[in-house]
């Protein structure tokens, strides 16, 4: 139905947004996960209270949560400029891309381990376990089918924002998405990357659910 | 250390909590002692208390007021470090197991090993042999989740004892568990007791699971300790109202009988009573009425009380109390309801 030409292109844009993803995915988790888990860990209830660092911490959070993604990404352009030199292309979308995501994965890792049964860890500390023990051996183990279905929600959502940098000439399929299809009419190559968006997002969310159903020992 | 050393040393100690309308004293003013080797009972209404002061020995709750003394060290003094380690000689159980579930049976008891920074082949080695010690050999490598209550329970019992500890505690340890399964369980805690020495610290609200296995107790009410003694002191001659509550809570319901004399038997262990009653009222060939009656079997011994109601005769009356007084047993006139 297309040329060859366009397939080789939609496959590159389609490498271009799992590379997006998956890096600005693994980049958030590195800032994300330990924002949800001081939050959790420095809570009033927590194994570490600090309210005030909490309070701190968890106004920052909010306020770039409550930044819709397309005016972020134009907010941080300086900055994508600073570090990755350019504002166009695949590298440059990650950084608005991680920007977003990690205060959004951080909730998801602190509600992930809230749901870790209070008794389990009344139990590490009266074996006289750290605060750091707690954390690697008991709040991220045991929270761990919970996170594992929370990554398959951020690496998705992730790629949907990816989409959206397709208005700043990001790179993927959301950048085909837009050419083709909003600047010359080319609404069949655009459905075609809709299709494929869908199907990636079908896929990983599919996987991360196995996933986290496979480790889960509740069962 | 020497045997009358106590192993727990509890000194005046208050925890307040900061409640909706200001602070809240959960405990106040608790003065306790627990001898190594001995299974003390904590027993208590709920909210009177109890889970707090057992987290206050091993310092998961630090006390607003007053001191714990651990084998002779103030556990305020400690760091947090000596603290970690002190309570790898202070084991913990608790009424819903807290079991990881994401780790099997032989991973949760090598847990506290883990923590101790024990090498994993020795960890494994001590975990099998509190597995089977515990009677759980074949779960070894199940979860959690498929295992029973009582064999939850079982395998957090191991897990507490993986580090050697001097003391036991144990928050409600039975309290999620069926009457034959809790009998099982306090069985093991005996064993444990007996052939490790080890203290063991009960908190319950079920007088059954002090009378099993406790040699003292402490009654809690109120935040406060009402009354501590020996098991078979506290269970058949309770001082205070709140023991007596506990002691005996049917009391409530005998009626007072207006113009006759109710007296209060007290049986401890000397002798079984339906012979001496039979054989008074055969003796006086007069009726007594049995108002209540409440025995328990203590270590093997009968205890109990029970409240007559004599003839409205005062010279029989007086009679029969000599009577049962002669047969070494402690007699009291009651009036009304007791
Ligand atoms: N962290 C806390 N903050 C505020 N109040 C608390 C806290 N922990 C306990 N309390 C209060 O202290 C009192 C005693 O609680 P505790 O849990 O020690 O009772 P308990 O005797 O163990 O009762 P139960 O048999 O129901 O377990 C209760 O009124 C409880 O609400
Ligand atoms: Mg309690």
């Amino acid at each position: 139905m297309f040329d060859p030409e366009v397939w080789i292109m939609l496959g590159r844009g389609l490498l271009e947004s799992l590379y997006m993803t998956l890096v600005s995915t693994a980049l958030a988790y590195l800032l994300g996960l330990p924002m949800g888990i001081a939050m959790v860990v420095t809570d009033k209830e927590g194994i570490y209270p600090r309210e005030r660092f909490n309070w701190i911490l968890g106004l920052i959070i909010n306020l770039f949560r409550s930044i819709p993604f397309l005016i972020l990404l134009i907010m941080v352009l300086p900055v994508t400029r600073a570090i990755v030199g350019t504002t166009i292309g695949t590298n440059a979308t990650i950084v608005p891309l991680v920007i977003a995501a990690a205060p959004f994965i951080a909730r998801l890792v602190e509600s992930s381990l809230k749901e870790v049964d209070k008794g389990v860890i009344e139990a590490a500390q009266s074996m006289g376990a750290s605060s750091m023990q707690i954390i690697t051996k008991v709040l991220l183990p045991e929270a761990r089918p919970s996170l594992i279905v929370g990554a398959a929600i951020a690496v998705t959502t992730i790629l949907s924002y990816s989409a959206m940098a397709g208005f700043v000439a990001g790179g993927g399929l959301g950048d085909i998405a837009i050419r083709y299809g909003y600047h010359r009419y080319q609404t069949d190559i655009m459905l075609v990357t809709v299709v494929l968006l869908v199907l990636i997002v079908q896929v990983l969310q599919e996987a991360g659910m196995r996933l986290a159903r496979l480790g889960d020992k509740r069962k | 250390m020497s045997d009358d050393l106590p192993i727990i040393k509890i000194e005046g100690l208050s925890k307040a909590f900061q409640g909706p309308d200001g602070e809240f004293f959960a405990l106040e003013d608790i003065n306790l002692e627990i001898k190594s080797g001995e299974i003390f009972g904590i027993i208590g209404m709920s909210g009177a208390g109890k889970s707090t002061l057992v987290r206050c020995i091993n310092f998961l709750e630090r006390p607003t007021q007053g001191t714990v003394y651990f084998d002779g060290q103030n556990l305020s003094d400690l760091t947090k470090k000596e603290l970690y380690k002190i309570r790898q000689s202070i084991g913990m159980i608790f009424q819903q197991f807290n079991l990881l579930m994401q780790r099997n049976v032989l991973g949760n008891v090598c847990f506290p090993l883990e923590i101790a920074g024990v090498e994993k082949d020795q960890a494994v080695e001590r975990a099998k042999e509190l597995l089977s010690m515990v009677g759980l050999s074949d779960k070894t490598y199940a979860y959690p989740s498929q295992l029973s209550g009582g064999q939850q329970q079982r395998v957090a019992i191991a897990r507490a004892l993986a580090t050697n500890p001097k003391v036991l505690l144990c928050d409600e340890a039975t309290s999620a568990l069926d009457p034959a399964t809790t009998k099982d369980v306090l069985m093991l805690l005996k064993d444990i007791n007996k052939n490790l020495g080890i203290t063991i610290v009960i908190i319950t609200h079920e007088m059954k699971v002090i009378e099993e296995i406790c040699n003292r107790v402490a009654i809690i009410d109120k935040s406060r300790i009402a009354e501590v003694g020996s098991v078979e002191e506290v269970f058949t001659r309770p001082k205070t109202a709140a023991a007596k509550r506990l002691v005996f809570p049917e009391e409530h319901s005998i009626e007072m009988v207006p113009g006759k004399r109710c007296c209060r038997i007290v049986f401890n262990g000397n002798s079984s009573f339906e012979p001496i009653i039979a054989g008074m009222v055969l003796d006086f060939r007069q009726p007594v009425n049995i108002l209540f009656a409440d025995t328990k079997n203590i270590d093997g011994k009968a205890f109990g009380q029970m409240v007559i109601q004599l003839p409205d005769n005062e010279l029989t009356a007086s009679r029969m109390m000599e009577y049962l007084r002669a047969k070494n047993l402690t007699v009291e006139e009651v009036d009304g309801y007791v």
